[in-house]
């Protein structure tokens, strides 16, 4: 336990700063470099990190792997389902200016944009901790059944 | 526009099968999962339908995603854009009709292929891989044509190592298509890099307008990479050796569902790409027509004849294909209306006899456990439905009168003759018909294997495989014999479709 | 000399292109499956390295709107500051047309000058560096500082002084680099799966075991009796 201590303490310093400039690529994405991919891949990586230092065993418990199916799910929703707004909203696919059609500063875009970015962010995120809990978690023998 | 909503329908075959397929991932295994992807490839067919029936009628369609389209005083959209004309309304139509059929066939070969606890996962991939092969179909913009054939081979290769339950060599199978698939798809990057470069463009109908008179070393390259690349995902056939294992271990339903739709989506992406966006002006191009009537002709014998020597009839269809794109390729390398238009009349009709072929034997894998030659002795006394269905398909793989496959032959042996390449016409036919007979030797030995060979005495009696199989089966066998009849499908939007690519091809026609 | 601003001319298409064949020739030549997948890789790599070099400019800044706007500008003015003596880099450009000319391959700072999209007309000045995405980027720019320009014509004559990387190959290159990611992630998942099958990684050894499985009789059969026997 003492021996991993210093890599412990400066895993759960930096635990949260990652976290959060996760999020600040992921919401500065609409103006600038930035978007869904890499913050959910800075926002894995956090975990991914948290593995490294803690074991998997807690950070299967702090994200449980059966919540990623869902969020990968949510993600992709989230991005079809804003392009499939804009098409019951009567345009193309992934038109967001229907989305706020009287503004005059394409405040639509925004909201799309942000909407997509969001699912996208999701998706990746869980998507690559799905693969680093089946890398990281599998048994040196496995049986046939449980591929 | 008559049908309201019409003109979100370019749009709907991608977007249906990709809000479906997530929600698939978290049904219960078993049922569910396959009913909901079979509804879905329902909804789809039913789509695609009537969007050729909407380009039929009204000449191609255009649809902006995002409403990137053309903004006033510029002539090319800005984002990507789907373009469908009658030759991709086709292909589409294919996709999802094979789709419509297979997904239901899938059921019990999957149940019994596939550990139970996989089949959310399993359809997922199956639905994901719908998505990109239409995809790939419908888009007009070069770099999209990548995606989509990503998104669809990263599921091929998920679903062909899944057959590692009955055999371990799905996995290297699997393994070998993804190399060589990602250095095709790779190659057809670096293309579209150069082209890119050349034209400062993307779109397809707006790289054509760029590239005319454009004939440097760099669309030349361009061109080179974007062929091979597209021939390496294809199986053309120096670089046809991923397919045939590939083909061999995948699942069942899977190589049904593969055999019938991929090979078809990459014949009609070189389509595309050599006439819509090259065309004739380019000098080059002559040289890849002249290539592939080599190709053509060394992947008609070549593979015919290893086809005759194979154990596994799921291999010996399987290098049976790769002969048959040699007839699509030959046909492409003609050059003429007639030619482009039998090659599409085989892409149809051999997604039809082999869809029919792979799905008999999964019929027979089912019940007997084996894909094998011995499997296969006295077949048609112990599953006559199944080997009858065979055998017709089997004859319309050879070319025999009342199937479809005639049709192809036919019309192909016509361009041959209506042609000047620098093999003389009359040899072209002969060299077709002399490849049919090595078809008709193969197809032979099955049908051989299965009238006239006893059943192995210690046999265990076996029941026909189940009736949803057996119905879904000989819907196919059905079609081969029908669309023999109903030749103005085929044959009158194929040529149509043809003539407008040959036209964009010439420089007369053109969206923009 | 010539000889000489052929090769240098070109820089990045050789590190491109030797990068590409090193990455085929791992593919190629080796027999174990992780190293063949490092291979395609760098092969992948390659390619990216080659798209983001034939949208870069020399002295392109990145395509974010610059200059001085009445509107709220702290984005612009940041980036601005990178991108000094913008007109300087203008004849930069032009001289680097002019160097080119006659060559059938452009070179690097050409390329992204052909004029693009069949939209010559339309857009003015430096937004031919950024052609499918010109009204995309200047609209997101226009409402992305706030300022009050609505037409892309607008926000086209503000920008025209500076020089943009043209960021379309870097958003092409991105989702290529979605693929790789996807790719490796399922090759490697392969060959855990084929390692818990056949116990190896080895190409030749595999292909062994399944000649056995196939034929009957070992590949190599000098070999094969021993593998036959631990088997």
């Amino acid at each position: 336990m003492m021996a991993h201590l210093i890599l412990r303490v400066t895993i759960k310093l930096l635990f949260a700063p990652i976290i959060v400039f996760a999020l600040y690529v992921q919401f500065h994405g609409e103006y600038g470099p930035g978007g869904g991919f890499q913050a959910g891949v800075i926002f894995a990586a956090a975990f991914v990190l948290h593995a490294l230092g803690f074991g998997l065993d807690e950070t299967k418990k702090v994200l449980p792997p059966k919540v990623l199916p869902w969020l990968m799910v949510t993600g992709v929703m989230l991005y079809a389902g804003t392009g499939v707004a804009t098409m019951l909203l009567g345009e193309n696919f992934l038109d967001y200016d229907i989305l706020q059609p009287d503004s005059h500063h394409h405040a639509g875009q925004h909201i799309g944009i942000i909407l997509v970015e969001l699912g996208v962010g999701v998706a990746v995120a869980s998507t690559m901790l799905t693969i680093f809990y089946y890398f990281a978690g599998r048994e040196p023998e496995i049986r046939d059944e449980d591929w | 526009m008559a049908i309201p909503g019409l003109e979100q329908l370019p749009v709907l075959p991608v977007v249906i099968p990709l809000v479906a397929a997530p929600l698939t991932l978290l049904m219960k295994p078993g049922r569910a999962p396959w009913a909901w992807a079979t509804l879905v490839s329902w909804v789809t067919f039913v789509v695609t339908l009537l969007l050729l029936e909407a380009v039929w009628v009204h000449g191609p369609v255009e649809y902006a995603m995002g409403g990137w389209g053309a903004p006033e005083g510029m002539s090319a959209p800005i984002g990507i854009t789907y373009y469908v004309d009658l030759a991709n309304a086709l292909v589409l139509t294919l996709v999802a009709g094979i789709a419509s059929v297979v997904f239901p066939y899938a059921y019990y070969s999957v149940e019994s292929e596939i550990d139970h606890r996989q089949t959310p996962a399993f359809y997922t991939a199956l639905l994901i891989c719908f998505t990109g092969l239409l995809g790939v179909t419908i888009t007009g913009d070069a770099f999209n044509v990548f995606v989509f054939l990503e998104i669809s081979s990263l599921s091929t290769y998920a679903l062909i190592a899944m057959g590692a339950r009955n055999d371990r060599r799905a996995l290297t199978a699997s393994f070998n298509y993804l190399v060589m698939g990602t250095i095709g798809a790779t190659f057809y990057v670096i293309g579209i890099g150069l082209l890119y470069q050349a034209t400062g463009t993307l779109n397809m109908l707006d790289l054509h307008q760029q590239l005319m008179g454009q004939s440097n070393r760099m669309v030349e390259a361009g061109f080179a990479f974007i062929i091979t690349g597209i021939g390496l995902k294809l199986a053309m056939v120096p670089l046809h050796l991923w397919l045939p294992n590939a083909y061999c271990y995948a699942p069942s339903a899977i190589s049904a569902f593969l055999a019938a739709t991929a090979t078809k989506v990459q014949v009609y992406i070189i389509l595309r790409f050599m006439f819509s966006v090259f065309g004739f002006e380019f000098a080059f191009l002559e040289v890849a027509l002249n290539a592939f009537i080599v190709l053509g002709i060394v992947g008609m014998f070549y593979a015919s004849f290893v086809a005759v020597f194979r154990d596994n009839v799921k291999q010996m269809l399987a290098y049976s294909s790769i002969a048959q794109i040699g007839y699509m390729l030959l046909g492409i390398s003609f050059g003429t209306v007639d030619g482009v238009a039998a090659s599409l009349i085989h892409v149809f009709n051999h997604a039809l006899i082999k869809a029919a072929l792979f799905m008999g034997v999964g019929c027979v894998v089912l019940r007997l456990g084996s894909s094998n030659f011995a499997a296969f002795n006295g077949l048609a006394k112990r599953m006559p439905w199944t080997a009858w269905g065979l055998i017709i398909s089997g004859l319309s793989l050879v070319g025999v009168p009342l199937t479809v496959g005639f049709i192809s032959k036919w019309k192909l042996m016509e361009a041959a003759f209506q042609t000047q390449t620098f093999i003389p016409p009359l040899l072209i036919v002969l060299l077709i018909g002399a490849s049919s007979l090595l078809a008709a030797i193969y197809i032979g030995r099955l049908a051989y294997a299965m009238l006239l060979q006893p059943v192995p005495e210690d046999a265990e009696p076996v029941k026909e495989a189940p009736h949803l199989m057996r119905i879904t089966m000989w819907i196919m066998v059905l079609a081969n014999i029908w669309f023999f009849f109903q030749t103005d499908v085929t044959v009158g939007v194929a040529t149509r479709a043809a003539q407008a690519l040959l036209d964009t091809g010439l420089g007369y026609g053109g969206a923009y | 000399m010539d000889i000489i601003e052929f090769i240098v001319g070109r820089y990045n298409y050789w590190i491109f292109i030797t990068l590409m064949m090193i990455g085929l020739y791992i593919v190629i030549s080796r027999g174990n499956l992780i190293k063949t997948i490092v291979g395609l890789n760098l092969f992948q790599t390659s390619v990216f390295i080659f798209y983001i070099s034939i949208g870069k400019i020399v002295g392109g800044t990145a395509p974010i709107l610059v200059g001085s706007y009445k509107a709220d500008d702290s984005y612009g003015e940041g980036y601005g500051d990178e991108s000094h003596g913008a007109g300087e880099q203008t004849s930069g450009a032009r001289e680097g047309l002019h160097d080119a000319d006659g060559l059938d391959i452009p070179s690097n700072s050409l390329s992204a000058e052909v004029p693009a999209g069949g939209a010559p007309s339309a857009v003015s000045g430096s937004l031919h560096q950024m052609p499918d995405t010109a009204r995309e980027t200047a609209a997101g720019m226009a409402s992305g500082v706030n300022a009050t320009y609505d037409s892309v014509a607008d926000a086209a004559a503000q920008g025209a002084e500076v020089i943009y990387t043209n960021p379309l190959p870097h958003v092409l290159i991105l989702t290529a680099i979605v693929v790789g990611v996807a790719t490796t992630a399922l090759g490697l998942a392969l060959a855990v799966r084929i390692r818990e099958a056949y116990g190896t990684i080895e190409e030749d050894e595999l292909e062994a075991e399944d000649h056995f499985a196939e034929f009957g009789v070992p590949l190599h059969p000098e070999q094969g009796q021993a593998r036959g026997g631990a088997a």
